[in-house]
């Protein structure tokens, strides 16, 4: 696999390798023994059976070895986990909020990102809250994963040791789009984190000349890039297309403003005109009038300020 | 075999009713059995036209055949139906059924009626179940596990599906009661509890799991159509509820229930292997004393399925010590087969074949159990394709191949015919090497971080997923040439003698096919089940 490692990565992939050479070494004895005893005492080569009796000793021997060969595995599985759960103090903490489908990031600073930008050789400590169903929180390339419950509190550790990108995946089955649930976590030396940190932007700073750049541009950012950025951080663009493509999720967004559209209102078809009340009804109220043909799967966007809702919906006024 | 002294057979029998009748209304138990086999070989033909769905669907990435809810109910279905419908009774309600009286000397189970019954909640409970695909709200999306607070929330048919599970459970606890009575009361004379085969002592294990612990399943499936329909909140966090209590409910079930799968399998392997090696099993008590541990043991390792969910850590290593543990007696039933062969007269027939494949796969996924069993390298693979190929390695490389084993072994004496045992060899070719490919790159991509109930995936697992989904059509090819070869049996009609394969236990005492008593005069038992008599007896040859 490419890309950045975690130091506990070593350990499981120690524990691995012991275990699975412990068990091919079985495996063969146990296939050797029952082919060779096949072959050797096939009726052809032996045509009457010997009676050997049973032996206590046998028994006894083949009961202790594996005992021992399995409380070895326990221990150094245990080991491992050990480290796998003790966080360090100075670990930088960052809140990891998993809902369907999507991962979202809350930095001690109030940074919010949807992908969790961490620097090397730093301890980090991640919190795992979920707003709806249970997901769980699992990094391959670190050989961490812990399930993010509803009202759970669970957590997890890594000190990253290379840099790069690597998958994030939900491994709790969430309902449809449970395998769409990824983001990624970057590794990046410190000073560059520390850049990123600070600014507003999601962009990771790329050389010196890219933060000058921007530094010099530090205009406000334009109303459409604002709108865009809030319709990615509640996970609007999930379900709901900007260009027009059509899933059984949830309806577009181009072209639906001034629209007729046909809507259940309790059980009942009604035409309505997509103008800017019925948009923000259907943002802040989505289950109120559902687009005819889908389903009620869009919960409020939690947090979502009454500014952010009027850019949204100025951007969808002009996605023609 | 057509002497006019011997009894009339079970099949050919007239009772009160006539044709479909006789069947369904019968309380045989052989023809009760045969009734459970056909049902359940249909639902297991269902679950694998949904599996091979599934590994179509993942042959590409992306969407190739179905969208992500109708793969999300393939998987929910081909679990349900494979596991409550088909690999859960499968080997008691089949085999259990038809050769428990016969392996014990009795005529019949102890409440005949009773067992009847057992077939038809269990009817009705697939009923249900099935049900639940075609009305309301479409199948249940939520994996057969049911977990809370998807299951919950989920518009599918849940209710349903989960009323039909609830239902299939009291077949279950009905038949392990029944069983239990009949090993107690039923035993020829002279059969002590160390003369019974070994296949008896697994569903003897079986039956007290099947009693004891599907109760708890019942209860948490009522809970969970509690709160569907009234709200209770037990398992939502926001009414006080805790969703890890669903889950500790379900496993307490569920874990045990793997051990209702596995057993009766280890007892078909315990009986195939002294008759093709013409020995007495090495270590019969050993064998017999180790299925009754991995019943008590197996019900204090459930936590294992939540090393990931949140509970405590001190929870986390008792259960993964505990989970060591219950390897050592499945351990021992190994090393005692293999044993058992040393200084045979080993006669390489299809039925051992099957055993000795048994004995390879099952290695596999007990081994890689012991992966998943400790904690740093579980944390990895867990709820990944590394699970889903040890436990298919577990199921259907054990459980699974030993249900062909025992269907090879025991089809002469249920019909008194043979089949053609050249081409069951060529349907093995098939079904192991189908087998290794379509579970063996599962092991691997689950390593490689894939995690399982995935519709899509990223590029890096697409080459396992070809070599699996190709394996996938092998291992099917290889099922439908074993399949049309036992019903070209029923056209050839070539008659079995009673003992072809020179069993030692009681049932090839009697004709194939026994008569409707099972035996002329019940049998009286003077040695361990799988001793050589001491001398022909003379009076019945064949």
């Amino acid at each position: 696999m490419n890309g950045p490692s975690a130091t506990i990565g070593d350990a499981v992939d120690d524990t691995m390798i012991l275990i699975t050479g412990i068990s091919v070494v079985l495996l063969a004895i146990i296939t050797g023994l029952m082919l060779y005893f096949t072959y050797r005492y096939s009726r052809k080569r032996h045509p009457v059976a010997e009676e050997v009796g049973t032996s206590i000793l046998l028994e006894v021997t083949w009961t202790i070895i594996p005992v021992l060969i399995v409380m070895g595995m326990f221990w150094a599985g245990y080991k491992s986990f050990r480290e796998m759960r003790d966080a360090p103090e100075d670990a930088l903490q960052v809140t990891v909020i998993g809902r369907m489908w999507d991962w979202s990031f809350e930095y001690a600073n109030g940074k919010k990102s949807d992908r969790l930008v961490v620097p090397l050789d730093q301890p980090v400590r991640l919190q795992l809250k979920s707003l709806d169903v249970n997901h769980s929180f699992y990094i391959p390339a670190f050989r961490i994963k812990e399930d993010v419950v509803p009202g759970g509190n669970t957590y997890l550790w890594f000190k990253p040791q290379s840099t790069g990108p690597a998958d994030i995946f939900c491994a709790e089955y969430c309902g449809e789009r449970h395998s769409y649930m990824m983001s990624e976590v970057v590794v990046v030396p410190q000073e560059q984190f520390d850049v990123w940190y600070q600014s507003d932007s999601a962009e990771l700073p790329e050389t010196k000349a890219w933060i000058d750049a921007e530094a010099a541009a530090a205009q406000a950012p334009s109303d459409t890039d604002e709108a865009l950025s809030a319709l990615h951080k509640y996970g609007c663009v999930t379900c709901h297309s900007l260009d027009g493509t059509g899933n059984k999720l949830g309806p577009t967004l181009k072209g639906v403003f001034g629209k007729e559209v046909t809507v259940m209102v309790d059980g009942k078809e009604i035409s309505v005109t997509a103008d800017e009340a019925y948009l923000k009804q259907s943002i802040t109220q989505p289950a109120a009038a559902l687009v005819k043909g889908f389903e009620n799967l869009m919960p409020p966007p939690a947090g979502m300020g009454p500014d952010e809702i009027d850019l949204v919906i100025g951007y969808i006024k002009e996605l023609k | 075999m057509s002497n006019t002294a011997d009894p009339v057979s079970y099949l050919d029998y007239q009772g009160r009713h006539k044709g479909i009748l006789g069947w369904i209304l019968s309380t045989d138990h052989k023809r009760i059995g045969i009734l459970y086999m056909i049902s359940m070989l249909s639902f297991f033909g269902v679950g694998v036209i949904l599996g091979l769905l599934m590994r179509i669907e993942l042959l590409m990435p992306g969407m190739t055949i179905v969208t992500p809810r109708v793969y999300n109910s393939l998987f929910t279905l081909h679990g349900m139906i494979m596991i409550f419908l088909f690999i859960i009774p499968g080997l008691p309600a089949v085999f259990g059924n038809f050769f428990l009286p016969l392996q014990i000397g009795a005529e019949d189970v102890a409440f005949p009626r009773l067992n009847l019954a057992s077939w038809w909640i269990y009817m009705l409970g697939a009923a249900v179940a099935l049900t639940s695909l075609f009305v309301g709200g479409g199948a249940p999306d939520t994996g057969w596990t049911f977990y809370v607070p998807y299951s919950v929330r989920s518009g599918t048919n849940v209710t349903l599906a989960v009323t039909g599970a609830f239902i299939l459970g009291f077949s279950s606890i009905l038949t392990g009661i029944n069983f239990i009575t009949t090993i107690h009361r039923l035993r020829a004379p002279g059969m002590s509890f160390t003369r019974m085969p070994l296949f008896v002592w697994t569903l003897y294990s079986t039956a007290w799991i099947q009693i004891l612990a599907t109760p708890v399943l019942a209860i948490t499936l009522l809970l969970v159509i509690a709160e569907r329909t009234l709200g209770l909140g037990l398992f939502d966090p926001a009414k006080g509820g805790d969703p890890i209590l669903y889950q500790h409910l379900f496993w307490i079930y569920s874990h045990p229930a793997v051990y209702i799968m596995i057993l009766p399998g280890m007892g078909v392997v315990s009986e195939i292997i002294p008759t093709f090696a013409r020995k007495d099993i090495f270590g019969y008590k050993a064998i017999a004393i180790s299925s009754l541990l991995i019943a008590f043991v197996g019900y204090l390792v459930w936590g294992h399925h939540m090393f990931t969910s949140g509970i405590s850590d001190t929870a986390r290593w008792i259960f993964s010590l505990l989970t060591f543990l219950v390897a050592i007696p499945s351990g021992i039933k190994i090393f005692n087969w293999v044993a058992t062969l040393y200084k045979g007269s080993i006669d390489l027939r299809p039925p051992f074949l099957f055993t000795l494949t048994f004995i390879f796969l099952f290695s596999i996924g007990g081994l890689t159990g012991l992966v998943t069993g400790a904690l740093a390298t579980d944390v990895h693979v867990h709820d990944t394709y590394f699970v889903v190929g040890h436990f298919h390695y577990v199921m259907f490389g054990g459980t699974g191949m030993a249900f062909l084993a025992a269907l090879l072994y025991w089809w002469p004496k249920m019909f008194g015919i043979m089949y053609n045992e050249k081409w069951i060899w060529r349907s093995w070719a098939f079904i192991f090497v189908g087998f290794n490919m379509l579970y063996f790159p599962m092991l691997i991509q689950g390593w490689m971080g894939h995690p399982r109930r995935y519709y899509d995936y990223v590029p890096r697992f697409h080459a396992t997923h070809i070599v699996a989904t190709v394996g996938s059509w092998v291992l099917v090819t290889g099922l439908l040439i074993f399949a049309i070869t036992l019903f070209r049996s029923f056209k050839s009609r070539v008659p079995a003698p009673s003992n072809p394969w020179g069993g030692r236990t009681l049932e090839w005492t009697t004709t194939s096919p026994p008569p409707l008593l099972n035996f002329t005069q019940i049998p009286t038992v003077t040695r361990g089940p799988y001793e050589p008599a001491p001398t022909p007896t003379g009076g019945e040859t064949s």
